[in-house]
């Protein structure tokens, strides 16, 4: 492949929506109330939109006849290039508000980041993504607030998953080498250059959520590398179980 | 009041709905009114929240991005509308939660078609095809009912629904066009959800206890008779183009009724989905009551936040 860099850049930044999304939609139907329902029904439906543009864009570059479905349901294990904390499970909703806020401040920033970028389209889409994940940052937070500083129960939770969580956020920040080689023509997002606002933004939510900055020396890695947790095949079982069980079909 | 006044304001009423005029919430309504409201409205926002379940099933397995992007829109829209009619059915004086509480119990009811699983993909098709293609011909006559709160919710209701339904159907025409396999699979939905779907259109008229008072209020145009057969004379053409075949072998073209002879519908079946002996009856509950009494703390936590916040905003303002 002539673009072999910038398709594995797009499936990188791609596959964290197309995975979170996953996450968002099992929560369908299952909320605590009718509201926060439709609210993460539709942060997984903003999240699957964004996938198709970039899926959609990595299959011209490919340009081997791969669908944006192929790209997203057809790969193995190891091809999946999202961070670990995209694939964390919906362990209780304080996970899935923490895992989405500790997602959304990076997602926001990374795509002020790729509205710069010299590649027309990757900005076209950040454009086009940036109101979205605006919205998303502004629901993640406040509920990360209503529950940090809500019962102590609810304290106790969100501090829990907080603390589980916080393990995968240096991740976001690592490069790749197609990141490396993206930054370098002027295409990819600097990622290490938005660690310390990122930690500076969290931790001062987190605080006025009354919630401790977890203090943490080890951190987990290795989604972007295709190296993910024990998550991640359950997930892809659903995700992948139609284009597996009923192969090269039209839907 | 004395009787006189009562039977004075009871003859304004009645004429007012024969006007065609709208019952707004501040107008004075008799109690019956109110209770019938009240228990189909919020039977109604019941059956589109638990209907999100069996479609709910299949996000995460949906075959392609546009299919998954798709069913979520869809989703969500009967998730607004459970909650518009949430609020529309309050306006007559009863809350959400009581509603939840009624629901969770199992004294109100919902659409006994979501007691049926969805166990293949076909199955989202089917249910856009049928399952709302069925409700919209009960919903549209709806949108001219006498209370006005339900008449405007469900003018956006029947809009979405359309678009539902016509979706579903693109769903069957894809697999019906498709490989053996994915016709196979659109049949076999179609087997499953067929009568199923006939008896969403009600208990036929002579064992229909509501349709007499809810003529009168315009909650009801039609007899559930008269709307099944209006169902299956508009479906039965729809199948014909899909090249799929109606189960049922009695079904028949009928020239001097210029509709269609069907066959006879199991109503020990209907009976017993009806009084909670479906196949997902329990599960629906279960997944229901469950998901509330997850959530609990959640909005426990929301309420306690929202006290704080209020007060630290007047401790501020003192």
């Amino acid at each position: 492949m002539k673009n072999e860099n910038l398709y594995n850049y797009i499936l990188g930044i791609a596959d964290n929506s197309l995975i979170l999304g996953q996450r968002m939609g099992e929560l369908c139907g299952h909320g605590p109330s009718l509201e926060t329902d439709i609210a993460c029904t539709n942060i997984s439906l903003d999240l699957f939109g964004q996938v198709r543009s970039y899926f959609q864009y990595a299959s011209k570059i490919a340009g081997d006849g791969r669908t944006e479905d192929d790209i997203a349901m057809l790969r193995k294990e190891r091809e999946y290039k999202n961070v670990l904390l995209a694939e964390q499970p919906n362990t209780d909703f304080a996970y899935t508000i923490g895992r989405q806020f500790l997602f959304d401040v990076y997602h926001l920033a990374f795509l002020r980041e790729l509205q710069k970028s010299t590649d027309l389209t990757l900005s076209a889409i950040a454009n086009k993504c940036i109101k979205e994940v605006s919205y998303h940052e502004r629901f993640s937070s406040d509920w990360v607030k209503r529950l940090g500083d809500g019962t102590e129960e609810s304290h106790q939770k969100m501090q829990n998953a907080i603390d589980d969580l916080w393990t995968y956020t240096d991740e976001l920040f690592h490069q790749t080498e197609a990141d490396k080689a993206m930054v370098a023509e002027g295409i990819g997002v600097d990622v290490t250059k938005l660690k310390e606002a990122y930690y500076k933004n969290v931790s001062e939510l987190l605080e006025e959520a009354t919630l401790k900055v977890p203090d943490l020396k080890y951190f987990q890695k290795g989604g972007k590398e295709g190296v993910h947790t024990e998550h991640m095949g359950y997930l892809l079982t659903d995700l992948q179980y139609m284009q597996r069980a009923y192969p090269n079909m039209e839907w | 009041m004395s009787e006189e006044q009562i039977r004075s304001l009871e003859r304004q009423f009645d004429e007012k709905i024969a006007r065609d005029e709208k019952i707004e919430p501040k107008d004075w309504m008799p109690e019956k009114y109110r209770q019938t409201h009240i228990r189909q409205m919020s039977q109604h926002a019941h059956s589109e929240i638990v209907g999100m379940l069996p479609e709910g099933n299949w996000i995460t397995r949906a075959p392609s991005l546009r299919r998954k992007v798709a069913l979520l829109a869809k989703v969500q829209d009967e998730a607004g509308h459970g909650l518009y009619l949430y609020s529309a059915t309050e306006t007559l004086g009863i809350s959400r939660e009581e509603m939840y509480e009624q629901l969770h119990t199992g004294k109100a009811k919902y659409s006994s078609i979501f007691n049926y699983p969805t166990l293949t993909w076909a199955d989202m098709g089917a249910i856009g095809w049928l399952v709302d293609g069925a409700a919209i011909i009960n919903q549209v006559p709806l949108c001219n009912t006498s209370y006005g709160p339900y008449a405007r919710a469900m003018i956006r209701v029947c809009k979405e629904e359309s678009f539902h339904q016509r979706q579903g159907f693109e769903i069957m025409l894809k697999l019906a066009n498709g490989t053996p396999e994915q016709k196979e699979m659109a049949q076999d939905a179609l087997n499953r959800w067929w009568w199923p779907s006939l008896m969403m259109l009600g208990p036929t008229d002579d064992k229909s206890v509501h349709t007499e008072q809810s003529m009168k209020w315009k909650l009801k145009r039609k007899t559930n008779d008269e709307l099944r057969q209006q169902f299956i004379d508009q479906t039965v053409p729809q199948a014909d183009i899909l090249g799929l075949t109606i189960p049922d072998p009695d079904l028949k073209w009928n020239e001097e009724r210029q509709s269609y002879d069907f066959g006879e519908i199991n109503w020990d079946e209907f009976w017993q989905v009806v009084k909670g002996h479906g196949p997902m009856n329990k599960e629906r509950m279960k997944a229901r009551v469950g998901a509330w009494e997850r959530g609990e703390w959640v909005r426990d936590a929301a309420m306690a936040h929202a006290e704080k916040k209020q007060a630290r905003k007047e401790k501020q303002a003192v």
